[in-house]
């Protein structure tokens, strides 16, 4: 087992790679009274076309497969694993995104057997028909509460605005139509293919002992077999580089509009450090132009543009990034023009040192609160791990970054003639 | 935890290595009533808005970022019928940073700042701000009609407590916002410092000797009176009675409120946590196993309990044409609890659970902070320790006897406007 220590962080991290192929991490962290486990597959709602392991050519399953699965390998034969860790006193969940599948649980006891159910449960796939199609019912209900949020729908529209053929656009769970296609062989061949250790990695946070965790993780292993890992070959829909439609517009049934404006990267396919740097250079750029503190929010506010739920980030995976700045207005086309304007005008300006100085600052301290929570550390620690990002890079790198480079990648990601797209909602018979 | 009281503020102070951060949590509490409702609702923002020493909202915001990027969020809750202010200032320890330098002095600095020096244009707050934040205050409360869950759970309070403060939403009343003035909010504001129980929690890597003496040299409470009052938490159940509305969804929300007659502070009070659990509050409960499970009827439906308040509110999101079937699922679930039809295992099981709630809310600064302001509220203080002994003490006797007097009150159904239901 390999050890690191973070002396500014005061944490240490502990990895092994085990023979089958899967990634441990184990993060113990003083005076918690919880262990959060999160055990998680490099497969998400984008995948939906890849080569089955032990195949040749490539199959497209139905939208929403990979959140079916996820879904679907909670029950065995002996019922609902649900239950079985209500019974150990621990609560589980997961949660499906673009690029990943995590099975979590959090317990304050019994940790050693809680990770035994971890791990076996989800090496363990057992679907059939007629609890396939029981699943159908639940997993419209989620959908249909999605239907009727219109942030969510906000969101998902203005990724339909971006994206022309890149998954990405595609609603994580699929609709009531593509989720009624779905049988128990879609299921098998994706987990087959997916759930291979070499593709997974289980994170470990909080109170336990890392010697004996990892001993139990090593023979809980041991006692399973794998097929050779093969690394899964996906397939990539071409995707052109600027957004499909600058602007799409909806109405629904809501008292106040929403505005959101979204800036598609033009190449994909960044990992490791450069994604690192480029993700907090923007982030940063976008909190100094959006920001509480900034000239921005408070020109948007006293406009009457916006309220306290206004917000913005950028998020990048291999095959897909972008910017997101918007919310609630009851002025959804001006909002739009205004967050255009002055995105612009920043292009062309740049940003002052002071601010720069401030917001660094405020990174930092957002990074260390965000170290109190294992739900944080867990979650963000994989996604960096599948990007080759480490996450304990970040106030190293943010305390590097300069004004210089942060204006530099703000003005390649801007561009607005090409990259800019906007989602509006409007109430009802305002359109 | 040490407790102590300075300057009418009675304080609370948990020292500890656990976290990368120091927490300061002041609480303010009043009785919920109809009166100065909305103000209350704007004060948090109207204060992040400026202060005597940092006018304007950019410069409170810089002086947060400056704090290396401590958050300052404040908002209004009802607990039951006591209504809550809270200002939360959460800041990095400075030992993790390189360039240490003292910040909790600062950040009680900056708490007290917003809250007790606020930016003032002639004994009101500044007429801009104030109409930006009625503008801004007002779309929030519109949206809430937008958030469907939020909206019955709203609309459920309405109709089942509209004899009783509890019905009063805590974001106050779009009709006031023409009314309210500068000066009569900051005369609300002064009310509330005035006569409000004041908390103060904090959490950290801190001395208690070091949190009096910044609360004695910052937070001098000008002419403070708290007022005593007791909260109204019972009202028998009416005949039980069904409220539809229809709008424009896909999904329809399915929210049952009941009368419990117990609430926090009396002694079946952990038998009824207990009940609720099994009931609606964890997955392995009836009904997460029998609406969902079994029945394929929702993606979620669970209980839970406003524990000031003698409440539990049931919540599905189901399709419209199941209504009765869920109803009636429903209604047998409770049954099942109220008869005993329950093995030791799932007591057991239940308790496990409750547990680690309990412990893992402890990990969570803020979490600690609420678990021991719910003692506070009620004047029976319980420890988490104290808690969890409580809830092993718990027997099946207790629960049946808890969960007997659970009535059903007002069932509200916010389904599709295709098929009008009479």
């Amino acid at each position: 087992m390999n050890q690191v220590t973070f002396p500014q962080l005061e944490e240490t991290l502990y990895t092994e790679v085990l023979d089958n192929g899967l990634t441990v991490f184990l993060l113990p962290k003083e005076g918690f009274h919880k262990m959060y486990a999160t055990f998680t597959t490099k497969y998400g709602s984008v995948d939906h076309r890849f080569v089955p392991i032990g195949d040749s050519s490539p199959v497209q399953l139905p939208d929403g497969i990979a959140h079916f699965l996820e879904h679907k390998m909670f029950e065995d034969e002996d019922g609902d694993i649900f239950q079985q860790f209500s019974k150990q006193g621990a609560s589980a969940n997961a949660f499906t995104s673009f690029t990943r599948t995590a099975y979590l649980f959090s317990s304050t006891s019994n940790k050693e057997i809680n990770t035994t159910t971890l791990l076996d449960f989800v090496q363990y796939p057992y679907f059939t028909d007629e609890t396939v199609e029981k699943e159908k019912g639940i997993i419209e209900q989620e959908i249909r509460m999605y239907e009727d949020n219109p942030d969510w729908q906000n969101f998902f529209g203005l990724l339909s605005a971006m994206y022309e053929n890149h998954p990405v656009h595609i609603d994580i769970a699929g609709t009531a139509e593509s989720i009624a296609e779905i049988t128990k062989e879609h299921l098998y061949t994706a987990y087959r293919t997916f759930y291979h250790p070499a593709n997974m990695t289980l994170f470990l946070v909080g109170s336990f002992d890392p010697e004996e965790m990892i001993e139990l993780i090593r023979s809980n292993q041991k006692q399973k077999s794998f097929v050779p890992p093969e690394e899964p070959v996906r397939f990539q829909e071409d995707e052109p580089e600027a957004v499909r439609s600058a602007r799409l517009e909806k109405e629904m049934p809501v008292q106040v509009g929403k505005c959101l404006v979204g800036i598609k990267e033009k190449r994909a396919g960044r990992e490791g450090q450069e994604m690192l740097k480029r993700e907090l250079a923007l982030q940063t750029a976008l909190e100094m132009l959006f920001g509480r503190s900034s000239e921005g929010y408070s020109d948007l506010f006293t406009k009457g543009l916006i309220d306290d739920s206004f917000s913005f980030d950028y998020t990048a995976e291999n095959t897909f990034g972008f910017s997101v700045i918007g919310g609630d207005s009851e002025k959804p086309h001006i909002l739009e023009e205004e967050i255009l304007s002055k995105i612009s005008s920043a292009v062309k300006d740049g940003f002052d040192k002071e601010s720069f100085e401030r917001i660094r600052r405020k990174k930092i301290g957002f990074f260390l609160r965000a170290l109190n929570s294992p739900e944080y550390i867990a979650n963000q620690f994989t996604r960096y791990h599948f990007n080759n990002m480490h996450l304990f890079d970040v106030i190293p790198v943010m305390e590097e970054l300069t004004l210089e480079e942060v204006e530099s990648i703000f003005r390649d990601h801007m561009d607005l003639e090409t990259q800019a797209a906007g989602c509006l909602i409007f109430p009802e018979g305002e359109m | 935890m040490q407790t102590f009281t300075s300057n009418t503020i009675q304080s609370h102070v948990f020292t500890t290595k656990t976290y990368k951060t120091n927490t300061i949590i002041l609480q303010l509490r009043t009785p919920l009533t109809r009166e100065h409702i909305t103000e209350k609702a704007l004060l948090p923002s109207i204060l992040e808005r400026g202060t005597e020493h940092f006018p304007t909202r950019a410069h409170v915001q810089a002086a947060l970022e400056d704090l290396y990027g401590a958050s300052l969020t404040a908002d209004v809750v009802k607990k039951g019928e006591h209504h809550v202010t809270t200002f939360r200032l959460e800041a990095a320890n400075e030992k993790f940073l390189t360039d240490a330098e003292p910040l909790t002095e600062r950040a009680f600095q900056l708490l007290a700042s917003v809250l007790l020096h606020p930016n003032l244009e002639e004994n009101a707050f500044p007429s801009t701000s104030v109409e930006e934040e009625k503008r801004s205050h007002r779309q929030q409360l519109r949206a809430v009609y937008d958030d469907k869950m939020r909206y019955a759970n709203k609309r459920l309070a309405e109709e089942m407590c509209r004899n009783e403060a509890y019905s009063i939403p805590v974001l106050g009343y779009e009709e006031d916002l023409e009314q309210l003035s500068p000066e009569s909010i900051y005369h609300a504001y002064t009310e509330l410092i005035r006569s409000a129980h004041w908390d103060l929690y904090v959490v950290g890597d801190i001395e208690p000797e070091d949190v009096r003496s910044y609360v004695e040299k910052y937070m001098k409470l000008p002419a403070a009176e708290p007022a005593d009052y007791t909260p109204d938490v019972y009202a028998n159940a009416e005949e039980s009675r069904v409220v539809k509305e229809a709008q424009q969804v896909q999904q329809s929300k399915l929210h049952i409120g009941y009368r419990t007659g117990t609430v926090f502070g009396e002694p079946d009070y952990f038998a009824l946590q207990t009940a609720n659990t099994l009931f609606g509050g964890a997955p392995h409960s009836k009904l997460f196993v029998n609406v969902r499970e079994k029945a394929s009827l929702a993606y979620y439906a669970a209980s839970r309990l406003e524990s000031h308040k003698g409440i539990m509110i049931v919540m599905a999101g189901i399709d419209e044409s199941d209504y009765d079937q869920a109803v009636q699922i429903i209604d047998k679930q409770l049954e099942a609890v109220q008869a005993g039809d329950f093995t030791d295992e799932d007591i057991d099981q239940t308790k496990a659970v409750l547990k680690n709630q309990i412990l893992e809310t402890l990990d969570v600064p803020r979490g600690r902070v609420e678990l021991e302001y719910q003692g506070v509220l009620t004047g029976h203080p319980v420890s988490a320790e104290q808690w969890m002994l409580e809830i092993d003490k718990v027997t099946k006797e207790d629960i049946v006897r808890a969960a007997g007097r659970i009535v059903k009150d007002t069932t509200y159904f916010l389904h599709g406007k295709e098929h009008e239901s009479a």
